[in-house]
């Protein structure tokens, strides 16, 4: 790359703002953000949901959603203004000069065509090579992604392979017409952390390999340490500030940024170990179990004592939320039982008690599926302390005024609320007070952080650590997210393709020496320093170097 | 010029209704209760106009006796009599006065039409949805039971039912019920499919709450704005249904007034270029359009669409 055309950004934004109309009047979606891009350089763009990250990385195409409009400001694409270009023209300029990697490859991709197919679409349209030509770099690009069998895999429909392969071939195809400029729009958040390495790693060699200018939205930190040249904070629409990646993980200057850095700071004090002959408030014990004669789960067994959290960690389909399910009852097992305090529950959860049922609560993934959308709070929460404690009318009242107090919800404000009228972050807060209503002894977490971002997860994790000294709970922690683990587990189950690889107490399963497969989760985990995946890559391929020797 | 002049009623006509519905709005916003005041007001004027309308009706099939000029069964005149200040409408083929007929016919046709498709859906609603809460053998039982009686085209097993039970009031209803369930049946399960999956109502299950509470507290609430959409049109079916049968001669037996037969009854005057005959059509489109209008205007609101 030569002096002066790195001197000539390549996109540049000038005070753009970028209204949304909700209800009758237009509120700002992004105001007055400045930006600069220069060819071959990754910008990243962090911030927490509803910053304007994605309406910004849009924005660099011109593209703005339904219901949104520029409404100031300009922006200049290698001397094109797209505030003012006709579409003719920026349709020209999409996909050929400009492509962009959606969240959700799943969703992004038609599932009636096959992923061949649709790479050849946007270099045929776009009249850069013919369709036998473009299957020739198709072929290629998978290579160089490092997809699995590349000669092949484009004849696949997107059904048919895995979702970080999905997200890579996603890549490969706003690669196809070697555009200037690649948005990637939290490419990785919907993979898993063993997955995530694979694309990132994919990514950040193809985009150095075409010396490709890109714009990385994430809300990671770690990931964003990893990709990009400089970083650039949102906080709702406004810029906190920019710097190089490493100025600005070195020395943040804003209270915000410090603030993002610290989230992962939140550590559970140390528990002293469980008496020998304490009984445990759950035993699972030799649980086989699956659906028809496929056995998701294969002889897993482990204890959770009160006042502990044990986090089951492991990759989507490893049989954690299949186990909460055989503790729940929804799915009764093929062979093995659930001890509840030294009492053996049924299996099918329609055959426990009133008072078992109780004991055992559930906070949900997504509290929007959770929360059922047309109940108020007050109904919501209500409903279990009427049922399993009989509360009524004044006394239910003032018990869920406490709950809503508990969980850190003004109750005047929210009582009568709808979900639908509450953040992410506090419809989750909704779906702990809703367990704790029962006054159980023991809830399952099913990922229940892992939906929202990290200031906000961070509270929600602070909120169950109080919880559990305040009452005596005892929490089974499943999450993917092994950084959450470190915060907040006493103990861990790591699983497997159903199996129990490892169990124990946290110092013990983290510290070396430890299963293979325990070392690839825990190595995978990003880390703040920029360097981290270059070196883990190294290290990988070390390795692998030794073990072919 | 002919066709620019019955463009130019058309459009007075159309604006004398928005106009009505407004006013409409605007005087019952005056008179509601403050909660009610709201939802009023985000009601287009369409919908304004459909709730005046389906108010009109009401008012007529209830006050009928006193409104009507002439009794519903007597024959007043000369048959088919031209409008005059006496009969206003006329008189119809055994010189029955048409107005009050007309008039006392709102009672019969909207009355019936309303109770049958409340119960339709009372059934279908019920039976649709329970039976994707429990599934299993009970529900495929159900479906496939309803897949029979669907399987056979709905006028001809009324028509078959009828003739087997008889064609009183209250067979009438039944039959026609039963066989209009069926398919909202079809709809609330297929919907309370949907719903049954979620994360709330295994919470729910696992509450241990009871199979009538889930059905009414956690799955009708959310399931409420289709139901509702269809309950607009299925309404509008079963107007047509009755009056279709009316025509056949197995609905509403004569000497009661009934806007499907009335339309039978008359329909040679059609031939000499009388409108009068087509005033009982006229008078079931205008009714099933401003349900319509009431019923898109409660859709749009519960299920949060944007324009």
């Amino acid at each position: 790359m030569t002096g002066t055309a790195s001197d000539t950004p390549l996109l540049t934004m000038h005070g753009l703002s970028i209204e949304g109309r909700a209800e009758d009047s237009w509120t700002g979606i992004v105001n007055g953000i400045d930006l600069e891009l220069h060819r071959g350089e990754v910008l990243g763009l962090i911030g927490e949901s509803g910053a304007g990250k994605s309406t910004l990385g849009l924005a660099a195409m011109g593209f703005t959603r339904d219901g949104c409009r520029i409404s100031g400001g300009e922006i200049v694409f290698d001397g094109i203004d797209l505030t003012t270009a006709s579409e003719a023209k920026k349709r020209h300029l999409r996909g050929a000069r400009i492509a962009y990697v959606a969240q959700s490859a799943a969703a992004s991709f038609n599932p009636a065509h096959k992923l061949m197919d649709q790479y050849c679409e946007g270099p045929v349209q776009h009249g850069v090579m013919g369709r036998a030509e473009a299957r020739k770099d198709a072929v290629d690009l998978y290579r160089r992604m490092q997809l699995p069998d590349p000669e092949n895999i484009g004849f696949r429909y997107p059904h048919q392979v895995s979702g970080g392969q999905l997200q890579r071939a996603m890549t490969a195809m706003a690669m196809s017409c070697r555009p200037d400029l690649i948005i990637f729009d939290e490419p990785t958040t919907a993979l898993d952390v063993t997955t995530q390495i694979e694309v990132l790693a994919a990514i950040r060699k193809i985009v150095d390999e075409f010396d490709t200018a890109a714009i990385y939205i994430t809300h990671d930190l770690a990931v964003v340490a990893q990709m990009a040249d400089r970083i650039k904070v949102l906080l709702k629409g406004d810029e906190v500030e920019e710097a190089d990646t490493r100025t600005m993980l070195a020395a943040p200057k804003e209270d915000y940024t410090r603030s993002l850095w610290a989230v992962r700071s939140h550590a559970r004090a140390q528990q002293p170990p469980v008496a020998g002959d304490a009984v445990p408030v759950v035993s699972v014990q030799n649980i086989t179990a699956g659906y028809g004669t496929l056995n998701v789960l294969e002889n897993v067994g482990f204890d959770i004592h009160a006042r502990r959290t044990v986090a089951v960690v492991g990759e989507s389909g490893s049989g954690k939320s299949t186990t909460a399910r055989v503790i729940t009852g929804l799915l009764p097992p093929h062979q093995g039982r659930i001890v509840f305090e030294g009492e053996v529950l049924p299996p099918d959860y329609r055959r426990r008690s009133r008072d078992q049922l109780r004991q055992a609560q559930m906070i949900y993934q997504m509290a929007d599926t959770a929360l059922n959308p047309k109940l108020r709070i007050r109904e919501v929460i209500g409903r279990p302390a009427q049922m399993y404690l009989g509360l009524r009318g004044k006394a239910l009242e003032a018990r869920i005024r406490d709950l809503l107090s508990l969980i850190e919800l003004e109750p005047d404000a929210y009582i009568d609320r709808l979900p639908s009228e509450l953040s992410g972050g506090q419809k989750q807060r909704i779906g702990i007070a809703r367990a704790l209503a029962a006054e159980p002894r023991f809830i399952i977490c099913d990922e229940v952080t892992s939906a929202l971002d990290q200031l906000v997860a961070e509270g929600i994790l602070k909120l169950l650590d109080k919880l559990q000294s305040e009452f005596d709970l005892a929490y089974m922690f499943i999450t993917h997210d092994l950084a959450t683990v470190k915060a907040i587990a006493d103990e861990v189950v790591v699983m497997k393709e159903g199996r129990v690889i490892e169990q124990g107490p946290k110092p013990q399963v983290f510290a070396p020496p430890h299963d293979p497969y325990t070392e690839l989760l825990l190595s995978s985990v990003p880390e703040m320093d920029p360097d981290w995946l270059t070196d883990l890559l190294q290290d990988r391929a070390d390795a692998e170097r030794c073990a072919r020797q | 010029m002919g066709v620019l002049i019955t463009f130019f009623w058309f459009l007075v006509v159309v604006a004398g209704c928005l106009a009505a519905g407004w006013l409409f709005r605007g005087i019952a916003m005056r008179l509601a209760p403050a909660g009610a005041k709201r939802e009023l007001g985000t009601a287009p004027l369409t919908a304004s106009f459909g709730m005046l309308m389906i108010l009109v009706y009401i008012l007529v099939a209830v006050f009928a006796p006193l409104i009507a000029p002439f009794p519903e069964r007597a024959v007043v005149g000369t048959e088919y009599m031209p409008w005059d200040s006496v009969h206003l409408l006329g008189t119809d083929n055994l010189g029955r006065d048409m107005l009050s007929r007309l008039i006392f016919g709102a009672r019969n046709t909207v009355g019936i039409a309303f109770a049958t498709t409340v119960l339709a859906f009372l059934i279908g609603s019920v039976f649709g949805m329970l039976a994707a809460t429990v599934s299993g053998w009970l529900d495929q039982g159900m479906s496939r039971l309803v897949d029979v009686l669907m399987a056979i085209p709905a006028l001809i097993f009324a028509l078959l039912l009828l003739t087997i039970f008889g064609t009183s009031i209250l067979t009438l209803i039944l039959v026609i019920a039963v066989i209009d369930s069926t398919r909202v049946y079809r709809l609330a399960r297929s919907v309370a499919l949907n719903i049954v999956v979620m994360d709330y109502i295994e919470a729910a299950k696992l509450r241990g709450e009871g199979l009538w509470r889930l059905i009414t507290r956690e799955i009708l609430p959310n399931a409420l704005a289709p139901l509702v959409a269809e309950f607009g049109l299925r309404f509008c079916f079963v107007f047509l249904a009755i009056s279709a049968l009316s025509f056949l001669g197995l609905g509403l037996q004569p000497p009661m007034a009934d806007w499907g037969s009335m339309v039978k009854e008359n329909a040679t005057l059609i031939a000499f270029g009388d409108i009068t005959p087509l005033l009982p059509a006229g008078a079931i489109a205008l009714l099933t359009v401003s349900v319509n209008f009431v019923v898109d205007w409660q859709l749009h609101r519960a299920s949060g669409l944007k324009e």
